[in-house]
């Protein structure tokens, strides 16, 4: 059985004026707008609707009222950014919240209010924290959304329709409780027809044909004999846990239990659809409204709560719960199917497929960044820079054989430095060469390896590379740009050998 | 000194190792890391796994060679099909070396650092993990206490680590199992062929936890080490500076 609460605020931005602007709290004041040549009131403040100001009268006649009347502009869109902050704030309340313009808020309450002491304690907790920051506000709670709009707004006797007595709740209502246009409104009005306990009884056809299918389809909407669908703010993910705390946290401890908790609850889930997680995102709504958000991810699709709970043990400093935090949302932003082996700790195959050194990147991607971590495979290249490529997963496998024909130096240099060589006979390997202000006899050599750079991805000139070893024995890769020229030759240092 | 006295001693000592080295991982000297005599100088005469090893190199030169060595080491430890985790700052080892060393260079996996902090804690956390063969840390300098936290951490999960200390600036005491220190040599080719022969090095023990130090000559021939004859080409100078 669905529960819906719609909630009223008949001075939404009078109210939201005056919280910016204390000094306007209990004034007579308004908002204008343009309206076929005449200034008319769009909002009045509580003040001004006491003296009997009401919304859609000419400013004039408001004047002629209260002379001392403030004025404001009303800015299009303005109700719709309010509600919709609003209805964001109070998705702490239910996962699923829709905006009501001009000025009220929907939410699908089913199976919420438990968490607050009943609907009488939901409801409650909903208009004293929207009455503490400041709006006037009614709420009413019923089967359909229907009979809690027009509760909010019209009833007298209680805010909480129980199930299935929306019938009787709406008799003794006017018929602008129903949310119909002003056409049918006046024909009712000429009608008689003061309360929809005086029409409900009639039969269809002759409700249809005096007053059309509106009337009927808010009527069946209000009874609940026809589907009323709301759009909700914030969509709601399929793999979403949810905790709600009774007191705002605030501590590092609480923080945690939370997230265990929750992690619990949705691994829980997880494993018995055979799903893990791949990046999850925690949210706090703060006791000041705002939000704060953590994210982690994962190299493996994992449904391990010990595991899930050491990254985002990482990520705790950074949570600000400032007041506290109301309520913990834990959703997985992706998950995938988990790989069965990991169901059992540590005993996975051995080699890049563990599981523990997944967990192991996890938690080292989670301080240092998934950036710092590399993995290569061989690339189609001869030119050394090019010939390898960072992987892009653990699973990856390479699709090229490493190149083993000739030998690589162990350090190489990211920029090869110039070495002054002296090398008497055009492709021979040089007698000697100068390093670092180091000359280095050389003993044996081997080379020339050329290499020539891939005309389609750069330009410039080939390389010749030779090992050469001087007579200390130590080993290194120098290369000769270009072809031998007396004069001009350029050579470069570019690695050492082991 | 008796002999007697002798006895008891040699056999305290033992008990004393034993005691020391709660669970040393015993590789049966017949499958060992072929590096002949050398193992001599290790305690059981095996080579020290599930400890921290520690390679000086104050140039660029004796840093290719010992990386070529640790490269040769990781081989073997890297048998069982466990990765390795390569943590560095500014690093400049060219993945496709490691295959010369018998290596698979897709089964190392780098980590890129610029904090020695970070670099603490990403090797601590390494070592942690049991299903990695070996951790390489390069690391110019690292104190007491720090190298103590990771032989902690190692002597409960049996990972190997290596550091290396790449142009260290101050060679204070480290808990480190083995202090060693590889140099280039010059190489030699079979009668007169041209080229560039086999990586050979100077391999220095300076430092052995319940073992003696020790200056030996080895090659690394394709897939294995080749030890030679200590030669008069190494100063015996070098074993007695031990750290």
């Amino acid at each position: 059985m669905k529960r819906y609460v719609v909630i009223w605020f008949p001075n939404l931005l009078t109210d939201w004026l005056a919280i910016r602007k204390p000094e306007l709290k209990e004034k007579v004041f308004v908002f204008t707008a343009n309206v076929r040549g005449r200034v008319m009131i769009t909002a009045a403040s509580k003040a001004a609707e006491m003296q009997g100001i009401f919304v859609d009268t000419a400013l004039a006649d408001a004047k002629a009222i209260v002379p001392e009347i403030q004025v404001f502009d009303d800015q299009i869109g303005l109700s719709q950014k309010l509600l919709t902050r609003i209805g964001k704030w109070s998705i702490r309340f239910t996962p699923i919240v829709a905006i009501d313009l001009p000025n009220g808020l929907i939410l699908d309450a089913s199976g919420c209010t438990h968490l607050w002491g009943g609907e009488k304690g939901y409801l409650q907790m909903i208009l004293q924290r929207l009455r503490e920051a400041g709006y006037h506000c009614r709420a009413a709670i019923a089967d359909t959304i229907g009979t809690a709009w027009a509760i909010a707004r019209y009833g007298t006797i209680s805010p909480i329709i129980s199930s299935n007595q929306q019938y009787n709740a709406m008799l003794n209502l006017p018929p602008t409780a129903l949310r119909l246009d002003n056409l049918i409104m006046q024909r009712l009005h000429k009608l008689g027809l003061t309360q929809i306990g005086k029409f409900i009884q009639m039969p269809r056809s002759v409700l249809r044909r005096r007053f059309g299918e509106e009337l009927l389809l808010r009527l069946g909407q209000a009874l609940g004999t026809v589907e009323e669908s709301i759009k909700p703010l914030v969509v709601v993910l399929p793999y979403e846990e949810r905790l709600p705390c009774l007191e705002p946290i605030r501590t590092k401890p609480a923080i945690e239990m939370a997230i265990t908790k929750l992690l619990e609850l949705l691994c829980l889930r997880l494993s018995n659809e055979g799903l893990g997680i791949r990046s999850a995102t925690l949210k706090g709504y703060r006791v000041d409204g705002r939000l704060t958000e953590v994210q982690i991810g994962t190299n493996q699709a994992t449904n391990q709560v010990a595991h899930l709970f050491k990254l985002f043990e990482l990520k705790v400093a950074t949570i600000e719960p400032a007041l506290g935090i109301e309520l913990f949302v834990l959703t997985a932003t992706k998950v995938e199917a988990v790989l069965v082996h990991q169901e059992k700790l540590w005993s996975g195959k051995p080699g890049l497929a563990d599981t523990g050194l997944a967990q192991l990147l996890d938690r080292l991607a989670g301080k240092i960044g998934q950036q710092a971590i590399r993995r290569y495979l061989p690339a189609a290249h001869y030119w050394p820079e090019r010939s390898l490529r960072p992987a892009l997963s653990l699973e990856e496998q390479a699709e090229t054989q490493w190149q083993n024909t000739n030998p690589r130096p162990m350090e190489m240099l990211s920029r090869p430095e110039p070495v002054q060589v002296t090398a008497p006979i055009p492709d021979y390997p040089p007698m000697n060469f100068r390093y670092k202000d180091e000359l280095h006899m050389v003993k044996k050599a081997d080379g020339p390896e050329r290499i020539e750079r891939e005309w389609w991805l750069e330009k410039g000139e080939h390389r010749d590379y030779y090992i050469l070893e001087d007579e200390k024995g130590r080993r290194y890769w120098v290369f000769r740009s270009g072809h031998y020229n007396e004069q001009k030759s350029e050579w470069f240092l570019h690695g050492f050998f082991a | 000194m008796t002999t007697e006295k002798q006895k008891i001693l040699t056999r305290l000592k033992r008990q004393l190792l034993e005691a020391q080295e709660s669970n040393p991982t015993l590789i049966a000297p017949g499958d060992g890391f072929g590096l002949g005599p050398l193992e001599a100088c290790f305690p059981f005469k095996v080579f020290p796994t599930g400890t921290i090893h520690e390679f000086l190199a104050e140039n660029p030169e004796n840093i290719a060679a010992s990386e070529g060595f640790m490269a040769g080491l990781m081989a073997k430890l890297m048998e069982t099909g466990n990765p390795c985790l390569w943590i560095s700052r500014n690093r400049k080892l060219f993945p496709p070396a490691l295959q010369g060393f018998g290596v698979w260079p897709q089964q190392v996996i780098f980590i890129d650092l610029y904090r020695e902090k970070e670099i603490l804690w990403v090797m601590e956390e390494a070592l942690k993990c049991e299903g990695l063969a070996v951790v390489v840390a390069e690391l110019p300098d690292i104190d007491f206490a720090q190298s103590r936290r990771l032989q902690l951490v190692v002597e409960k999960s049996r990972v190997t680590g290596f550091l290396l200390r790449k142009e260290p600036k101050r060679l204070s005491a480290t808990a480190c199992t083995v202090r060693w220190s590889i140099k280039p040599q010059p190489s030699e080719l079979q009668s007169g062929l041209p080229g560039v022969g086999q990586p050979r090095w100077e391999v220095n023990l300076l430092k052995v936890r319940n073992g003696h130090t020790g200056s030996f000559l080895l090659e690394w021939a394709a897939d294995h080490f080749k030890f030679f004859e200590t030669t008069t080409a190494i100063d015996s100078a070098h074993s007695k500076q031990a750290g």
